[in-house]
């Protein structure tokens, strides 16, 4: 292994500025003490962020994405576990179809998503809802919650649920004893990607919401559409506060590299 | 003059010596192991000198000149890496050209000398294979192909076969041998491998600790070791307590489970306690009631030999006797065992 | 696989019963509206009666003749290339870098490069419009420096869209070049050395290719998230500087020419996914030899 000589740490130095040089500007505008946009050059001041209790479209919006991202997580979990274990470790005819076609939102732009989903929701009657919507977000991400399981499940130990069955466990042990506890980070990591994947998603969610059920994303930028003032930079603060803390869990659980790895 | 010389080497990893005042000298063509349980500084002093690491002090001299501070690529020795580090993007003539392509040979040789070269190691059928199309003991080959090829001063080994499974281990070993002895490159080994610096060198460095144990040929090592560690490492041997009665012009008398051995040449302080080391093919195993009595535990078939393990007063014993077509000696059978005098070797260290 | 080792009866439905709820879900979901949305695609639209019932394929004959949609897709494309280009060229060395630091750094420092990934595109974008704005950082920079008191603004421009779109982007290229540098065995570099070879030598002969399958599979990702980005270029590019995606958003939600936004997510679908089987096809040929 060769060290790294000076030239590239000070391109890494400059890598890093440039992505935190974003984030820093937002969270520097957020504690401005003056009514319009600018940089806390006198002095810093929480006024936008005691803003936000007054704008209360942004909270309910936040808590129409924290619902949606829990429910559609759920259930794309719920879809993703069997079908991993099945894909992972069983022949079966039609095997890598399926696996394909489950995958096959990644490769589908949000934006196609979207409006495939504008015009069915008003064909059958469910424009605008919230049941539509979650509906929607469990396509899109339900091959991000199958891709960290199906990693597990086929990187799962074939003799150790053999072994257990020889000593006399049953299938239902098996699985709850030896199986479940095996795949377990694979899949609260996939749950818990699926639901940031969920929560800050925009383009399709655009199409689909309604005023009713605007989650924070399309809230956010409804906003931005239209002006761009402190109160936007002090809501994005907050939430890069809490992507962080879930990002951090996500790390923890998983290993952020891993779960990256080839998305897309 | 030796060839290649190590004076004093040192090398720190912070508080850590891996590699405390190492001296070897090496002439040219010869066939030196550095051999040693893992973290024993071997692979350490062979990344000195291959270059891929720095010595803390000391100086490494090759042909009389000081290359301690010289740049691996300014080095041009050959090296076998443990992982054979093959280029996986170049088919094996590739992997081997590419030293002869840094030395900016025309392109025409270079192809000619790669393919000789894999001639040489038998890969000519696989010329324009890719490592990963290749078996291990293929890819071995390509990397020796590839170590040779540059004609190298010195050819490096970093525990080249451990990669191997058994029987083709213990066919590279002769291979490897012949080769080098044909080519006449010196060579540097590094193994844990007690067998394969026994079958291959032509003297072995024995290390531990970082600090060289004992330098000598593989039969001096293992008839001759020169503590109790190097007698455990090379071989397997006995460790029996004796102790020290007396001595006269015969050299020293021990006392070895009742029974007084004569060992010429020493002389020992009167009731101190010592160790003996008689390796388990020195024991002779009969039914004749002379010698010291012991009780069979268990017995291994080997195919050529018989491996016992059997107690007896002097504690539990290991025993190989040469398969003679008969039955051998079954669990709780008792035999006697004798040995000749020149079978011990004493070492003035409580067990 | 030793299923029918212990298959009991029924087992051999297992596996439907394993999938079938997620794969009945997709087609109703999923077949059904992307199905819809291309039937949609191949109808006329009225601007005074709407939707009509006819089966034409107007839509796209306009879209692939209009140099108006010419214009767009081609900015689109031309967007998602250079966005590619840069992410490369930033994003190897990047991960070059990462992959020799050793821990803790290496750690702290994946987490900041990988980090903003999970944090909204909104808000990544958001900073970018607070640097670009006429009233932002770069005018306020410019006016410092002396070149003059005119606001410089990068909102909707081309090259405001290529910065924000490369810093959302350029995790993915860092984390797949990084992956493919995590599996080089580092003494394959100490045996190009010990052959005689520079240290740059060793980095573009050695090093470099065994990156390559790392750098196409970012490409690939990059590019195509790049032509089909939404959030950015509405953002910073807005109604002066569209691509595809807001193009199609106009048509939908401004317009209501639904027929032929939907035309335009077609086609953007039709080229996306055509882009990524042939890129992948390509790759498999060339590295299914030399790596695993």
């Amino acid at each position: 292994m060769q060290r790294l000589g000076p030239l590239a740490l000070i391109f890494h130095a400059l890598f890093v500025l440039f992505i935190m040089a974003p984030l820093l500007m937002v969270i520097a505008v957020s504690f401005t003490d003056k009514g319009y946009l600018s940089l806390p050059t006198d002095g810093l001041s929480l006024r936008w962020f005691y803003a936000i209790a007054d704008n209360p479209d942004f909270i309910d919006a936040f808590w129409v994405s924290v619902w949606l991202a829990f429910l559609s997580a759920t259930l794309a979990t719920a879809i993703a576990v069997p079908a991993s274990l099945a894909i992972a470790r069983k022949r079966f005819w039609g095997r890598n179809t399926i696996a394909a076609f489950l995958l096959s939102p990644l490769m589908i732009p949000h934006l196609v998503l979207g409006v495939a989903f504008l015009q069915f929701y008003s064909k059958i009657g469910l424009g605008g809802s919230f049941a539509g919507l979650t509906a929607a977000h469990v396509i899109l991400i339900t091959p991000y919650a199958l891709r960290l399981s199906l990693a597990s499940a086929t990187g799962l130990p074939r003799d150790a649920e053999d072994a257990a069955m020889t000593l006399g466990a049953s299938r239902w042990v098996t699985f709850r004893r030896i199986t479940l506890p095996l795949i377990l980070p694979g899949v609260a990591g996939g749950w818990l990607l699926s639901f940031i994947t969920s929560f800050d998603e925009l383009t399709m969610s655009v199409f689909v919401a309604s005023p009713a059920t605007q989650t924070l994303p399309v809230r956010m930028y409804h906003h931005i559409t239209q002006t761009i003032d402190p109160l936007i930079a002090s809501v994005s603060t907050a939430l890069i506060v809490l992507t962080f803390l879930v990002m951090l869990l996500l790390d923890r659980l998983y290993g952020l590299d891993k779960v990256f790895v080839g998305k897309g | 003059m030796s060839f290649l010389t190590l004076e004093s080497l040192n090398k720190q990893f912070g508080d850590f010596t891996a590699v405390k005042g190492l001296d070897l000298s090496i002439e040219k063509g010869e066939f030196i192991s550095l051999l040693g349980p893992s973290g024993c500084g071997k692979t350490t002093t062979l990344q000195m000198i291959a270059g891929l690491l720095t010595p803390t002090n000391g100086r490494i001299l090759l042909d009389g000149k000081d290359i301690s501070h010289t740049p691996p690529n300014k080095r041009g020795l050959g090296i076998v890496f443990q992982s054979y580090a093959l280029f996986p993007h170049m088919t094996a003539t590739e992997n081997v050209a590419f030293g002869l392509e840094m030395r900016s040979v025309g392109k025409a040789e270079r192809l000619e000398r790669a393919r000789a070269a894999l001639k040489q190691v038998k890969l000519d059928q696989f010329a324009d294979r890719y490592p990963k199309q290749m078996s291990g003991g293929q890819r071995q080959r390509v990397a020796l192909a590839r170590a040779l090829v540059i004609e190298p001063p010195v050819l490096l080994l970093d525990e080249p076969l451990s990669n191997l499974d058994a029987k083709l281990r213990e066919d590279m070993r002769m291979e490897l041998r012949l080769l080098q002895q044909d080519i006449g490159v010196t060579t540097i080994l590094v193994t844990h491998d007690q067998e394969e610096a026994l079958s291959m060198s032509d003297r072995i460095v024995v290390m531990k600790e970082g600090q060289m144990e004992q330098l000598a040929s593989p039969l001096e090592l293992y008839e001759h070791p020169r503590n109790t560690f190097v007698s455990d490492f090379v071989g397997k041997t006995n460790l029996i307590r004796a102790t020290a009665h007396a001595n006269d012009a015969a050299g020293a008398h021990v006392l070895v489970d009742g029974e007084m051995i004569t060992l010429p040449g020493h002389s020992l302080e009167e009731g101190r306690d010592l160790t003996i080391s008689i390796r388990p093919e020195k024991f002779h195993m009969s039914d004749d009631a002379s010698g010291h009595e012991v009780e069979v535990r268990a017995a291994i078939f080997l195919g050529s030999s018989w491996l016992y393990r059997v107690s007896s007063k002097m504690g539990d014993l290991f025993i190989t006797q040469p398969n003679n077509g008969s039955a051998g000696y079954k669990k709780g059978q008792s035999a006697y065992v004798r040995w000749s005098q020149d079978a011990v070797t004493l070492f003035e260290e409580g067990k | 696989m030793s299923d029918q080792a212990h298959a009991g009866p029924g087992a051999k439905a297992a596996p439907y019963w394993m999938t079938g709820p997620g794969v009945i879900f997709f087609i109703a979901l999923l077949g059904a509206p992307m199905m819809m949305t291309f039937l949609l695609s191949l109808h006329s639209y009225d601007f005074t009666l709407g939707i009509q019932d006819d089966w034409t394929l107007a839509n796209y004959i306009e879209v692939l003749g209009d140099p108006y949609f010419h214009k767009i897709f081609g900015r689109t494309f031309g967007l998602a290339l250079l966005v590619t280009v840069i992410c490369v060229a930033i994003g190897a060395p990047e991960a070059y870098v990462l992959s020799r630091l050793s821990n803790p750094w290496k750690s702290v420092f994946l987490l900041v490069v990988l980090g903003p990934l999970l944090i909204s595109v909104v808000v990544r974008t958001l900073g970018w419009a607070l640097f670009f704005g006429g009233n932002g950082v770069l005018t306020m920079t410019a006016q410092a420096l002396g070149f003059g008191e005119e606001p410089v603004s990068l909102m909707f421009t081309f090259t405001g869209m290529t910065i924000a779109l490369v810093h959302v982007l350029v995790p993915f290229m860092v984390i797949s070049i990084w992956a493919a540098l995590q599996k080089i065995d580092p003494q394959s570099e100490d045996a190009a050395l010990t052959l005689g070879a520079s240290k740059f030598t060793t980095l573009r002969r050695i090093t470099l290719p065994q990156a390559m399958p790392g750098i196409l599979s970012g490409s690939i990702i990059v590019f195509a998230l790049t032509a089909s980005a939404f959030a950015t270029p509405a953002i910073i590019g807005g109604r002066r500087m569209k691509v595809v995606a807001t193009a199609a958003y106009d048509e939908y939600l401004s317009t209501l020419n639904w027929p032929l936004g939907a035309t335009i997510a077609i086609l953007l679908l039709v080229a996306n996914i055509a882009i990524i089987v042939s890129y992948n096809q390509l790759v498999e040929r060339r590295f299914a030899k030399v790596f695993e």
